[in-house]
């Protein structure tokens, strides 16, 4: 019995360390995935993430330096993506998912400082020193970063809502 | 004629006795009558009326935007009462723009010109007023039917298939028409086929309406290449692929149409609104919608302006017997729950269903015992345990690959697993979330683009910035120079 | 009715329901589970009995663990079945203690650990089958002799509980013998011929009938045979896995029988012996553990009935139905991977058909 137990010990250690060799020279190198990530992310380069743009923030994700769940605008989704790609877990329960919506100025308040026109990362906004600014629906993502930049407080972010055409069937919930 | 077998399948009992022997009833024009300007495939119709305007009965209301557009047409004379955001007759209930009359009891119709004889019109002329009646695939499909007459300029189309299965339990407003209108159908298959230059003509009836299939033989005698045959009792034997497999033997190869193997099928329905259109002048302004289910006080099947509300047929038909345990727009298998009553019958309303809980047969949930009885009903040879599987845990790429773009969503899965698996919704659940992620995918995309130009615009103003100081710069040095020298000239 | 949930189509369903198919694979048990009571006595139904109630017990000790509603899932009836089916492999005199486990160890290792109905990946009742095969070899392959209710001899009722709950069957020594399966591998390990061998003992009448030795619900061939066919009648199996798993065997044993007579025993012999028609039409088509399509589903019998038949004449066990399905079943995944019905419009590698005559959209004609 003794002879057993020595046996299978010894056959479990030598390929256990087998196993790690392995992974230290047979490890493949994963540089491709910077460029992959970043075309997941929305690309908005809205810093919302606190890093510069969207491709430093994938270099932090790849290096392991920031979290999965850290694009808001990409919510829950974005963060289950990345956590695949990857491989690792995430607790998405956390993760607010912060419904798509769109800035809208109310232009009542505005007062034409063109703040918020200079800051917007895909030219949104429309409008020129002292005449009312706009937002152009189609090219606004989200970003928020005209409501952190005007004076007035006169954008509000509105939620986007279902159409016809954009709505679809959730899925079904399993009864308890 | 030899017909094939197609894949799969399942008998669902088809309950049609209560409605089937009741002959067409007109039903009396409502208080109201709500047109959304979306009742087809493709883009929807643009307003061309205003609020308080009066129109007469098959003048125009919305004219087609692009190339897979319809019109809509007033179903009677009236008054615009309003142009607003009404629900849709669809389960999200949300909302679409529509065009709502006050009928004055009139029915006064708009002058048309009427054509003596339609058959001898050119297959081109043919297509353009069945454009202009704003006919659509009645059958549920919505698709202009216009589009599908002008194929041949595109490809060659050689057999033109009547699908008069009406495959879906309950429904019998196919039937009634065949079985009570058959000349009028034939003649518009006949316009129909004319219009695509077919070498034939195949009608087929499910084998489970004898006396529509008579009729239609008898209407049909004397016409060359035309041909109505019967076809196995079969669900889903009225989907498209399948019909034409059934009788050709062909597949329609995936993400292809059926016009690619020379093949275009129309409804019935959608042939009887031809004939209207083109010997009456009178564009799509009604329907022939089957009222049953076994909460429905009186089942009928009812010619209905379109536009009525869903509560007004309800009513004329005496209301409910008892709660329905679900109130369907279309059959029981592919059918749309309504949110409630108040949304209007449109051109693909082809019945309502008010179901009792007996026939709806529900029960909990259960986990998949992987017995296989989807795999042997689905009629398209996918796999919708291993689809249902990967979309419940949100791998839609794993559903994509099993096969969730081929399927029909024919609910035949559905209708036999014995775990009450809701298998259809979870695949219409993964495509939209597909075409959701898509949709933000494509918007990123934008964005990157967006952002693109904003640097380069910027680095432009940058550079542009730089070289007019640099230009200042010289010229301020020119000048500095030029005073220089002019000074030492002068001393 | 405004604010009823959302339910998507189909908005009807064919009566067909969990329960409903639990149900009618018992009735189909029935005639084969009576027989084998009838013919081994007392004991067997205690057997029977207690297995059945251990697997329940079983089930719902473990869904109150998991935290599921525990009489909705007890009540469709998957957990009796598995009891039932696996009792009918047991040996009919096993003492209390052999049932008690047999049942726990299919419910608990066998099906709940992988997460419950639907998600083993074996078979329950094999997985229990070979646990207890390979921990207790020698109880689990001494079988008694019939001994039929009301036959002189036959144990009644007390005597019945007297034998399962007390020291089983070391009492009736004289009774008990091997199955045939046993008897044949043994005197072919002696020498003796095939045809010498199964002179002694009973003969096709008998192994038809099920008048030998054996497990409670392996012997009754015919009647299983019937059970067998009304199942694949009423549409709770397919025809393709039996057929393939017996045919297989049949074909093997045929085509050894053949070569060497004296050796390999026939294709009747294969068939009515052993657990080879409970199997093939009971535990082998068991729809978690098998493959979905009918391709697959194919493979898997014949991979069975291939297994059967090599285990049983070249491999040290007698029998091999359990360790036949259970190494199908770990290849089910496979197959299932591998083989996929064609799909409509595609060929069999997934890519659009191409007809000769047709015009892809866009191009012109």
């Amino acid at each position: 019995m003794l002879n057993a137990i020595a046996s299978l010990t010894t056959l479990g250690l030598l390929l256990g360390l087998l196993l790690a060799v392995a992974a230290r020279f047979l490890r493949v190198a994963a540089d491709p995935l910077v460029g992959e990530l970043e075309s997941l992310m929305p690309g908005s380069q809205c810093g919302q993430c606190g890093f510069p743009g969207c491709a430093p923030a994938a270099e932090a994700l790849v290096a392991g330096e920031a979290p999965v769940t850290l694009c808001p605008p990409g919510g829950r989704a974005l963060a289950g993506q990345l956590a695949t790609r990857l491989g690792v877990t995430v607790d998405l329960s956390g993760v607010a998912d912060k419904p798509p919506s769109i800035a809208v100025i109310d232009e009542q308040r505005c007062i034409g400082c063109t703040r918020c026109l200079k800051v917007c990362p895909t030219d949104a906004i429309v409008g020129a020193s002292k005449q009312i600014h706009a937002v152009i629906r189609d090219a606004c993502t989200g970003c928020e970063q005209c409501l952190d930049t005007c004076p007035t407080d006169c954008v509000v972010m509105h939620e986007i809502q279902p159409t016809l055409q954009s709505w679809h069937w959730p899925l079904p919930v399993l009864a308890a | 004629m030899k017909l094939f077998r197609i894949r799969g399948g399942v008998h669902p009992a088809g309950r049609k006795e209560a409605t089937r022997d009741l002959p067409i009833e007109t039903m009396p024009l409502p208080g109201r009558l709500y047109l959304p300007v979306q009742q087809h495939i493709g883009a929807p119709a643009a307003p061309a009326v205003k609020v308080g305007e009066r129109v007469l009965r098959g003048q125009l209301l919305a004219h087609s935007q692009g190339a897979v557009s319809a019109p809509i047409h007033a179903p009677t004379s009236a008054t615009v009462a309003d142009i607003a955001d009404l629900p849709a007759p669809h389960p999200s209930g949300l909302a679409v723009r529509t065009v709502v009359l006050a009928p004055d009891g009139l029915d006064e119709a708009v002058d048309r010109e009427t054509v003596a004889d339609p058959l001898s019109l050119s297959p081109g002329e043919i297509a353009t007023l069945v454009g202009a009646a704003g006919i659509v695939g009645m059958g549920g499909a919505t698709f202009p039917a216009a589009v599908k007459l002008n194929l041949p300029r595109r490809q060659p189309i050689h057999t033109l298939v009547i699908n008069g299965a009406e495959c879906e339990p309950f429904l019998t407003c196919d039937e009634r028409l065949m079985r009570e209108r058959g000349d009028a159908v034939i003649a518009g298959i006949r316009l129909m086929a004319r219009a695509l230059g077919v070498q034939r003509t195949l009608v087929a009836i499910e084998d489970n309406k004898p006396e529509a299939r008579a009729m239609m033989v008898a209407a049909a005698a004397g016409v060359d290449d035309f041909r109505v045959l019967g076809v196995p009792t079969r669900y889903p034997m009225g989907s498209e692929k399948h019909l034409v497999q059934t009788l050709t033997g062909l597949e329609t190869p995936a993400r292809e149409l059926t016009a690619d193997l020379g093949v275009v099928v129309h409804n019935v329905a959608t042939a009887h609104a031809v004939y209207r259109a083109l010997y009456h002048g009178e564009p799509c302004i009604s329907r022939v919608v089957t009222v049953s289910g076994g909460a429905t006080q009186r089942p009928a099947n009812l010619e209905v302006r379109l536009g009525t509300r869903v509560t007004d047929l309800l009513n004329h038909c005496g209301g409910f017997r008892e709660t329905p345990a679900r109130l369907l727009a279309g059959g029981p298998m592919m059918g749309q729950m309504l949110p409630h009553q108040r949304v209007p019958i449109v051109k693909g309303s082809s019945g309502i269903l008010a179901l009792t809980g007996a026939e709806t047969a529900g029960r909990r949930e259960m986990p998949c015992i992987r017995c296989g009885s989807c795999v042997e009903a689905c009629p398209c040879g996918l796999l919708p345990l291993a689809m249902a599987a990967h979309g419940r845990a949100g791998d839609l790429e794993g559903a994509a690959r099993h096969g969730l773009m081929d399927c029909v969503s024919c609910g035949a899965c559905a209708y036999t697993c014995p775990s009450h698996i809701p298998l259809v919704q979870i695949f219409h659940h993964a495509r939209g979330a597909l075409a959701a992620r898509q949709r933000v995918a494509h918007k990123a995309e934008e964005t990157r683009h967006l952002s693109q130009r904003r640097e380069a615009r910027l680095a432009r103003e940058q550079a542009h910035k730089a070289a007019e100081a640099a230009a200042r710069k010289a010229a301020r040095e020119a000048a500095n120079k030029a005073r220089a020298a002019a000074r030492e000239a002068a001393s | 009715m405004s604010s009823i949930t959302l339910v998507g189509a189909p908005h009807t369903h064919g009566n067909v329901t969990v329960v409903r198919t639990m149900g009618l694979v018992m009735l189909a048990l029935l005639p084969a589970t009576a027989h084998g009571v009838y013919l081994f006595g007392w004991p067997a139904l205690n057997t029977l009995l207690l297995t059945v109630l251990s697997a329940v017990l079983a089930e719902a000790a473990c869904l109150r663990l998991a935290g599921k509603p525990v009489a909705v899932y007890l009540a469709d009836g998957s957990a009796l079945l598995c009891g039932w089916l696996l009792a009918l492999t047991l040996p009919p005199w096993a003492p209390w203690w052999l049932s008690v486990l047999a049942g726990g160890i299919a419910i608990v290792i066998g099906k709940q650990v992988f997460g419950g109905l639907g998600q083993n990946l074996f078979n329950p009742a094999m997985v229990a089958r070979v646990v207890l095969l390979v921990s207790c070899p020698v109880l689990m392959t001494t079988f008694v002799a019939p001994l039929p209710l009301g036959s002189a001899g036959a144990p009644d009722f007390l005597a019945g509980l007297a034998i399962t709950f007390g020291d089983g069957m070391p009492h009736f020594d004289g009774h008990t013998g091997a199955t045939l399966l046993g008897h044949l591998k043994t005197e072919l390990g002696r020498d003796l011929g095939v045809v010498e061998a199964l002179a002694v003992g009973p003969g096709v009448g008998d192994w038809l009938l099920g008048q030998r030795g054996g497990s409670l619900g392996e012997t009754p061939v015919l009647l299983l045979l019937l059970g067998g066919l009304l199942l694949i009648h009423w549409r709770i199996i397919d025809w393709t896995i039996p057929t393939a798993m017996l045919g297989t065997l049949a074909l093997l044993a045929g085509a050894f029988n053949l070569m060497d007579p004296a050796r390999h025993a026939g294709a009747l012999y294969h068939l009515c012996t052993g657990g080879a028609m409970l199997g093939a039409f009971f535990i082998a088509t068991d729809p978690v553990t098998s493959p979905v399509s009918r391709a697959g589903k194919l493979l898997f019998g014949a991979g069975c009935g291939l297994l059967v038949y090599v285990i049983r004449t070249f491999g040290n066990y007698p029998e091999g139905v359990a360790f036949a399905v259970l190494l199908m079943n770990a290849a089910t995944p496979l197959i299932d991977h591998y083989l996929r019905p064609r799909v409509y419009g595609r060929s069999r590698r997934g890519k659009p058909l191409d007809y000769p005559g047709a015009v892809r959209q866009g191009e012109s004609s």
